[in-house]
């Protein structure tokens, strides 16, 4: 059991691996540029378009290697940012208590009343939709649940001697959340970034597939579903590749996070 | 118990006043506002200025809050700012679409993820068992979009047996109706299905290592009725949750599944109107989506507690 674990966890890694190694290698690996147009609109594969072509004549591997970029950074970047929301919020809340846990909590709670897709979807109808405005808004509704996690972990580390002592010692607040409560939590913090990459990767593919994430002319996986849509009455692959895309990527880094979450229950137990 | 249920359903209402509080927020954070939203950069001032009066927004952002609520609430959900119809016309035959969607999809995924659930319990870790759970890891992972272009690809197009475009009309009749939302309904039933399913095993299998099923299974109970009568009682519980979390999702995967299929449901419409920017049409969607999400889940909660002995006759 363990070792099988490890063996999808492997392949999760080497799967993840190579996606971002193909995606930031774009430049050197595409047979094309992002936006030139090469031939038929939906040419089947062929010896210069391996994939074919999509809805204007592109080259569909060329976008694909070109449109992870895009999908990827925002990912990461949103990612980053929720985590650091989160963690100092969650961290905030744990070692002040009081009211600020309690106004910090409740606010979480009612945001995660409303489904993170409906909420995302009326803040983009007011804010629109820039790549920076997309960040934010993921970062800030991802963020919520990182701020559960780490407010509860924090919580346990709060209630140990070692932070009890550092406390008394008449640390402040900053070196608290950086020297004291981190180190111990980073563990947990870690699967839990692998979780949300995933999900707000998912997400982002899904909001541009609705068309209100990422626009054109950047190339990106869910866009590219979108603007294939129509090849699907024809027989056509095109909007199967990235959408196959989106899942193989999905899939790889879940089973990462599965693998080192398995990993770390050992470890405890 | 009443006492119980009463709180549970007063804190669901409190809730969805907090979430429509939210959501009218959520849709000020802008500097701009409505009046220049909707005429756009090039209007004249007094253009706007005319709009402003006209949609009363010089009164304070409490004032305009509890204004929409109350039309809300009585039923009149403005005008869209796009169209110039009536949203509550446009809404109610879309969520009547929605809801036939939705509920057929949940009819055959609760009880075929339950069926799994307890059938890969009782024949755990059998060929049956493993396959059953790397299928459902596989469909967990994949965007609905892809399950839906794949389905559309192989039935519609390659065998020709349903149709690709979910375009439901009024005057059909529920047999036709049906069978055009086939598609959309197994991609929806496929994308929640897989979750429930794992959560169904897992709860079953939590309850078959307490000691009282040793207990059972020492004085020679069969497995069927082991896990039947003696484990899934107590799994229900965590069963419920899980249904109702699965059903929250549902109303949110319906979203992306509607585009898939170009369906006439709630989904689409808010997806439209966010692309257009038409803030009334988002508001009510948005707050009829997040009051369905939060009735669910009271729900789910009022059936824990019913399903529960030692919560149903407490004082």
């Amino acid at each position: 059991m363990k070792r099988g674990g490890s063996l999808t966890g492997l392949a999760g890694l080497i799967v993840a691996v190579l996606v971002v190694a193909l995606v930031v290698l774009a430049p050197v690996l595409a047979p094309h540029g992002e936006a030139e147009l090469v031939g038929e609109v939906w040419a089947p594969p062929s010896a210069d378009t391996w994939l074919g072509t999509d809805n204007l004549g592109r080259d569909l591997l060329s976008r694909l290697l070109y449109g992870g970029r895009i999908t990827l950074v925002i990912a990461l970047a949103a990612t980053s940012l929720a985590m650091a929301i989160g963690c100092t919020s969650g961290f905030v809340a744990a070692i002040s208590g009081g009211w600020i846990d309690m106004l910090l909590a409740r606010a979480v709670d009612a945001v995660m009343a409303i489904p993170t897709l409906i909420f995302a979807l009326v803040l983009l109808s007011v804010l629109g939709t820039s790549n920076p405005i997309l960040i934010g808004t993921i970062a800030c509704l991802a963020s919520t649940r990182v701020f559960r996690l780490s407010r509860a972990v924090a919580g346990n580390i709060v209630a140990l001697e070692y932070f009890e002592a550092a406390r008394l010692r008449g640390e402040r607040l900053p070196w608290l959340m950086v020297y004291e409560v981190l180190p111990n939590a980073l563990p947990p913090l870690t699967a839990e970034f692998g979780l949300r990459l995933c999900a707000n990767f998912l997400f982002i593919a899904a909001l541009s597939f609705l068309g209100l994430g990422i626009q054109p002319p950047l190339a990106d996986w869910g866009g590219m579903v979108r603007d294939n849509a129509a090849a699907i009455s024809y027989g056509g692959l095109a909007p199967l590749i990235p959408a196959a895309a989106i899942g193989v990527f999905a899939i790889a880094i879940n089973l990462v996070v599965d693998w080192s979450l398995a990993h770390q229950a050992g470890q405890r137990g | 118990m009443t006492r119980l249920v009463l709180q549970r359903v007063s804190l669901g209402f409190l809730t969805i006043f907090l979430v429509s509080v939210l959501i009218f927020a959520g849709t000020e954070i802008l500097p701009g506002d409505v009046a220049t939203a909707v005429l756009g950069q090039s209007a004249t001032p007094d253009a706007v200025e005319a709009m402003r009066r006209a949609l009363g927004l010089h009164d304070p952002a409490v004032v305009r809050y509890f204004r929409w609520l109350g039309a809300f609430v009585s039923g009149n959900l403005g005008t869209s700012l796009t169209t110039g119809r009536p949203v509550g016309a446009d809404l109610w035959v879309r969520l009547e679409n929605t809801f036939l969607l939705a509920g057929v999809a949940a009819a055959i995924a609760v009880p075929l993820a339950l069926l799994l659930g307890i059938t890969t319990a009782i024949f755990r870790d059998t060929l049956y068992d493993r396959l059953a759970n790397v299928i459902a890891l596989a469909a967990i992972s994949l965007p609905e979009f892809f399950i839906g272009y794949l389905l559309i690809l192989l039935f519609s197009v390659q065998m020709g047996w349903l149709p690709s475009l979910a375009t439901v009309s009024p005057g059909m009749g529920l047999g036709e109706r049906l069978a055009t939302i086939a598609l959309p309904v197994v991609t929806l039933v496929l994308a929640v299905l897989a979750y429930m399913m794992r959560m169904t095993r897992t709860a079953v299998l939590d309850v078959m290592a307490r000691p009282y099923v040793e207990m059972a299974i020492l004085k020679g109970v069969p497995p069927a009725r082991l896990v039947l009568q003696h484990a899934l009682p107590n799994a229900l519980a965590p069963i419920i949750q899980v249904v109702a979390f699965n059903l929250a999702y549902l109303v949110v995967g319906v979203v992306l599944v509607e585009v898939v299929f170009v369906y006439p449901g709630i989904g689409q419409y808010l997806v439209d109107a966010v692309a257009k920017r038409d803030v009334t049409v988002v508001q009510a969607c948005g707050l009829v989506f997040a009051a369905t999400y939060v009735g669910l889940n009271v729900l789910a909660d009022i059936l824990v507690i019913l399903a529960n002995p030692r919560l149903r006759y407490a004082r």
